[in-house]
């Protein structure tokens, strides 16, 4: 009877090695009693991308519990360095400041890519505008700007759509686009994405942005703007092409960042984040990811 | 008989406890809304909250006036009345005085069932018909406007304003219609010179009442005024109600920040108004019953 249970445990444990790992002899968490709790800590932009990534890694390895938490990629930065987290969510690069931090204390954070992030800017089909450069968003929407004549359109008021300020998609697009500058005043904040899509599309001189990977599922109903960093540079369409390969210029990676080397269930964690499994992830919750096979 | 006695005490406190709970919730409210605001008031200060602009997310400088929430709430509001009123006055008089019954069989499960329609459904019917239909009858570049928010707010607020005005045109003594036909007047007239007049507090209580289910309407004005916080008069414009800025904005704030006490000032400022809102229109109901 015994024999049978240690057999039974055994060929679990051995089925919950090789589901996670792709070295099934390696020796790692084979201690049932000791499931490993990996923290994941940082970025509110990432937290639904963090969560569905524990949700399907856990579910895949039964082994293994990862806790998600958000506070901004400030926070998650400052928790690795306190050794609070083992994994920081960043939608930045670490500063020099917080790389000389963490070698005063001995750390050497290691910096993965994990996927992409890109903004379109859309306009109605019937609008002739095509291309809008960095410089002329940022008037458009801190008010400089409020009639597309002066954007070599018509003669015709901007009606401009934002999202609302609680949204990751805000903030990004107030720091890098709007040059950290305050939205104008007159901006219509809309609840979802959805609503500014539906406005777009009914409201012939509007203008709005939103996250990529919906942009690209409603360009029959609303046309995307090329964007030129400068007045120079040619006009680049976005794309989960131009996102991937840094051409398009609202765009940025999102990171992971480990203090030193991760190993056993950080190591698997990152591991799935970038196989194909966890890409497809990605792709999910509508950033683009960092190879073009798991664009759905 | 002892035993009888005691269970008609124990009966007596349980429905007395169900009585008060709703009190006591009330008051509740009051205490923990007041304890998350008022740290607001007593750091950044109260004028700060009386500045004319509301931008609370910022790498500039946050501000938190919650003037534009309230000239906003104020002007859908107001416009959702005008619209409201004369149409379920009219609709009440027809229903009470002027119907056969076999129309009103119909009409009053109607328009009860309109008052059932989910909000956030209204929102979408508003954002996909009415905001466009707007837009080309002013000829707006945009149908996301204040008037758009008020009519949908007056399409929910129509079955309240009906129910209760028709409940009030019928509690007219039979008496009063008789003796104005008596003396000749016509039916018309004895509808609008008599029955009406008579049931007038009731049907200022109908509207109040109506007022303040708008006040508090969140999704569907969230959907369709395109919350731009301005401050203005025009019904043509964008504007950002104090429900909306608290459905919004509420979800991400970060706990304890001026943004999130500031957020509880002006659930505080909507509670107190729609408070008032509902005791005047106690009052004038009450009045009514007794006349």
């Amino acid at each position: 009877m015994k024999s049978v249970i240690a057999t039974a445990t055994a060929v679990l444990v051995l089925w919950m090695g090789t589901s996670c790992s792709r070295q099934p002899g390696e020796n790692r968490q084979q201690d049932k009693s000791g499931k490993h709790l990996v923290t994941v800590k940082g970025s509110d932009t990432m937290v639904h991308l963090a969560s569905s990534w524990a949700e399907a890694f856990m579910d895949a390895c039964s082994g293994n519990e990862v806790a998600v938490t958000g506070g901004g990629s400030g926070t998650g930065i400052a928790a690795l360095l306190n050794g609070t987290t083992e994994i920081c969510a960043a939608s930045r690069k670490m500063k020099q400041k917080e790389k000389d931090q963490a070698a005063q204390r001995g750390i050497q954070p290691v910096e993965f890519v994990v996927a992409r992030d890109g903004i379109a800017v859309v306009v109605n089909p019937d609008n002739p505008v095509k291309t809008l450069t960095l410089e002329q968003l940022r008037k458009i929407y801190t008010g400089a700007y409020s009639n597309w004549n002066q954007l070599s359109g018509p003669d015709e008021p901007i009606i401009v759509l934002s999202r609302e300020s609680n949204s990751g998609t805000y903030v990004f697009f107030q720091e890098h686009v709007l040059q950290k500058q305050d939205f104008r005043q007159d901006a219509r904040l809309m609840p979802a994405t959805s609503t500014i899509i539906q406005s777009v599309s009914s409201d012939k001189w509007s203008i709005g942005y939103v996250g990529l990977g919906y942009a690209l599922k409603a360009a029959g109903k609303v046309k995307l703007l090329g964007v030129k960093s400068d007045d120079q540079a040619p006009a680049v369409m976005p794309s989960q092409e131009t996102v991937a390969t840094g051409r398009y210029s609202i765009a940025r990676p999102l990171y992971l960042y480990t203090p030193g080397e991760p190993k056993e269930s950080v190591k698997d964690f990152i591991d799935f984040c970038l196989g194909p499994e966890g890409q497809k992830i990605v792709s999910q919750n509508g950033y683009v990811p960092l190879r073009q096979s798991a664009v759905q | 008989m002892a035993k009888h006695a005691w269970k008609e005490k124990a009966i007596r406190l349980l429905l007395r406890v169900s009585a008060s709970t709703s009190i006591l919730i009330v008051i509740l409210i009051f205490v923990f809304l007041g304890k998350e605001a008022t740290p607001f008031v007593v750091e950044p200060g109260i004028d700060e909250l009386c500045s004319t602009r509301w931008m609370p997310v910022s790498f500039q400088k946050e501000s938190f006036g919650i003037v534009p929430l309230v000239t906003g709430s104020l002007l859908v509001t107001g416009l959702a009345t005008l619209i409201s009123v004369p149409f379920g006055v009219c609709a009440a008089v027809y229903i009470a005085e002027v119907a056969a019954p076999w129309e009103r069989e119909i009409l009053k499960p109607v328009i009860e069932l309109l008052a059932g329609i989910p909000s956030v459904v209204i929102g979408f019917f508003g954002l996909l018909v009415l905001a466009p239909l707007v837009k080309l009858l002013f000829g707006l570049p945009s149908g996301l406007t204040a008037l758009t928010g008020a009519l949908l707010l007056a399409l929910m607020a129509v079955p309240t304003v009906i129910s209760i005005s028709e409940d009030a045109i019928r509690s007219v003594p039979e008496s009063y219609k008789s003796a104005s036909l008596a003396l000749g007047a016509s039916k018309l007239q004895t509808v609008w010179k008599v029955t009406v007049p008579a049931a007038l507090s009731g049907i200022i209580a109908a509207v109040m009442l109506g007022m303040g289910r708008v006040i508090g309407e969140t999704m569907a004005v969230m959907m369709v005024t395109g919350n731009a916080a301005i401050i203005t008069a025009s019904p043509l414009e964008s504007v950002r109600t104090m429900t909306a800025t608290i459905a919004a904005e509420m979800g991400e704030v970060p706990f304890g920040s001026d943004h999130y006490r500031a957020l509880f000032c002006v659930g505080i400022t909507l509670l107190l108004a729609t408070f008032t809102i509902n005791m005047v229109a106690q009052g004038v109901l009450k009045k009514h019953r007794i006349g």
